[in-house]
């Protein structure tokens, strides 16, 4: 089921005009604050109406302004997580998770409840009140409760936001789990780079109310333009490997594109698809096959892109197979190594971040 | 005294699902007239009790526009009955409950009433299963403050029902007739008495409910 939206909405000074099309999986809707993101799915859950535009989930339209449609909230089934997690404190974590499953026709179903609190690990706080929960509790409850209302699709609106990074560790985890075991679309807010990496399957990038660029995560991360807008830190491309075998001396060897990868040990299986987050920083380029050095992973690449910047540094994409790789260098090293487009080069790779993993192993980096 | 009880309760249990609609249209919507509105909940509490008495006379009374009808299609009469007392009452301690309900309502994050419409809920069961839960150490907070306004309520209803005995004679309004004649002292110090353990016990019970409902619902 696939999200269309069209929106224009304005208030005081700022303008929101943005159009894209969520597919089935995360989409991860990503910009500063204040670029609009929230007001994008306010609309969406129906929780503000927008000047002019239309929203259709699959065949369904929830709003048209021409058409003069616009779906109450409850009508549209749209779980909201926010990112206070807005629990009912006068009820408990079971009343709370109950709550949207009145309105969902499944009263009777007590299954579905437990299977929901196992996946989400709140099965032993049922009973409690949510003013005795910690924040990442909290926010699980919330959740469940979200699914539990049997929703056509999720829209998290920054939902680790207001917790600190052990509490978003643990609930990371949880909304992997949920992308691949319930197969619900996403529509996941979010200004932080790494959750964005290790969850959308594509990504909308908004910008003072309007859509930079839209489409499947990997191109989105790997497009040097957007690389300022994501913050030059933080950007980088992903790619997929293939994990091949544990070997003796504890690291684990992976096939990508561009030739082997060794990482320290990982939880996968062999013949497991993973994917890696390569941050532009950590790729030092190199034109022949370096020797003497420590670093294990050096893959073979071909220059695609060079973006120079305003001040000494420079973006250069990497074509991998029909996937990329980003290197953040200076200026001078473009000239002294004379890169250009076609030009073979070498990847050596400082270190590599597991963004998504088919176990649901802990991301972590690894130095290599 | 029995019926001064009868007249007090009777106001407040009538009075309050009107105070807590009007409650909640002041305190949550956006309205022609609001000002207008809240301008008449809370005119009886400004105007001389005589004056609101004498309006209730104007409109309840036999002769009067509403009393005529209430008179002609279901026989109720109100001027002169004790039933009129309950209204002269109502009206005089309105203000008060809807002002402690309206309190209520604005503290309560509208987030989680969107919250639940998110879950599929309709308004009128996010109202009652989010916001009056709530809410409901406010109106046990109005109603009692409601309560003991009717109870000690004296200038609308002398006005509006007189002061009957048996009938429509409330307790300020039999203190007040004891006052008038002479030797009534003691008779009046008696229900003086009564009328201060009455307030005290109200008191009580509404700070024990409402602390008993605050606990149930601050999520611990």
């Amino acid at each position: 089921m696939t999200l269309s939206i069209a929106l224009q909405h304005r208030f005081g000074d700022f303008a929101l005009q943005a159009a894209f099309e969520a597919p089935p999986g995360v989409t991860a809707l990503f910009g500063r604050s204040g670029s609009g993101k929230s007001t994008v799915v306010n609309a969406v859950a129906g929780l503000l109406r927008p000047d002019q535009g239309r929203i259709a989930l699959g065949g369904r339209v929830l709003f048209d302004s021409d058409a003069r449609v616009n779906l109450p909230p409850h009508r549209r089934r749209m779980g909201y997580v926010f990112q206070d997690a807005r629990l009912f404190r006068h009820l408990n974590v079971r009343q709370n998770l109950s709550y949207g499953r009145w309105f969902a026709g499944t009263a009777g179903d007590a299954g579905d409840l437990g299977r929901i609190a196992d996946l989400l690990g709140i099965g032993a706080l049922l009973d409690r009140r949510p003013g005795t929960l910690s924040g990442g509790e909290r926010q699980r409850v919330a959740i469940g409760r979200a699914i539990l209302s049997r929703p056509q699709m999720l829209l998290m609106d920054e939902p680790l936001a207001a917790l600190d990074e052990p509490r978003k560790a643990e609930i990371l985890p949880y909304l992997e789990r949920l992308r691949d075991e319930l197969s619900l679309p996403i529509l996941y807010v979010s200004h932080s780079v790494a959750e964005v990496a290790r969850l959308a399957t594509s990504i909308v990038l908004l910008e003072a109310g309007r859509v930079v660029t839209a489409g499947p995560a990997t191109q989105v991360m790997a497009d040097p333009a957007m690389a300022p807008v994501m913050g030059l830190r933080e950007a980088g491309a992903l790619i997929s490997a293939r994990v091949v075998a544990h070997e003796a001396d504890g690291l684990t060897r992976l096939d990508s594109a561009g030739g082997p990868l060794w990482l320290p040990r990982l939880g996968a299986r062999p013949g497991d698809r993973l994917r890696l987050r390569i941050l532009a920083q950590d790729v030092m380029l190199a034109t022949a096959r370096p020797d003497g050095i420590s670093a294990l992973n050096i893959l073979s690449t071909v220059v695609e892109d060079i973006r120079l910047g305003d001040g000494p540094g420079a973006l250069v994409r990497l074509r991998l197979g029909d996937e990329a790789l980003l290197a953040r260098i200076t200026r001078r090293s473009v000239e002294a190594l004379g890169l250009q487009p076609g030009k073979a080069v070498f990847a050596v790779l400082k270190s590599v971040f597991v963004a998504q993993d088919s176990v649901g192993a802990d991301a972590g980096a690894a130095p290599t | 005294m029995a019926l001064s009880l009868r007249v007090s309760f009777w106001a407040t249990l009538l009075s309050l699902p009107l105070g807590v609609f009007v409650a909640y249209a002041l305190a949550r919507w956006q309205f022609w007239g609001k000002h207008l509105l809240n301008g008449l909940v809370h005119l009886p509490l400004i105007l001389p009790p005589v004056v609101t008495g004498y309006l209730l006379l104007l409109t309840f009374g036999r002769k009067g526009l509403v009393g005529q009808f209430l008179d002609d299609w279901f026989g109720i009469v109100l001027a002169f009955r004790w039933t009129g007392a309950v209204l002269a009452a109502a009206v005089m301690a309105f203000p008060l409950m809807v002002r402690a309900i309206r309190l209520a309502i604005e503290a309560v994050d509208p987030k989680l009433e969107e919250a639940a419409s998110t879950l599929g809920a309709p308004r009128l069961w996010v109202f009652a299963t989010v916001t009056l839960p709530l809410i409901l150490p406010g109106i046990v907070a109005g109603a009692i403050l409601a309560f003991a306004k009717a109870m000690g309520e004296f200038g609308a209803t002398i006005t509006f029902v007189s002061n009957i005995p048996g009938q429509t004679q409330t307790l300020p309004s039999a203190i007040y007739a004891f006052l008038q004649v002479p030797g009534g002292d003691g008779q009046a110090f008696r229900l003086v008495v009564v009328a201060i353990v009455v307030a005290m016990a109200a008191l009580l019970l509404a700070e024990w409910v409402s602390r008993a409902i605050a606990k149930r619902i601050s999520g611990r």
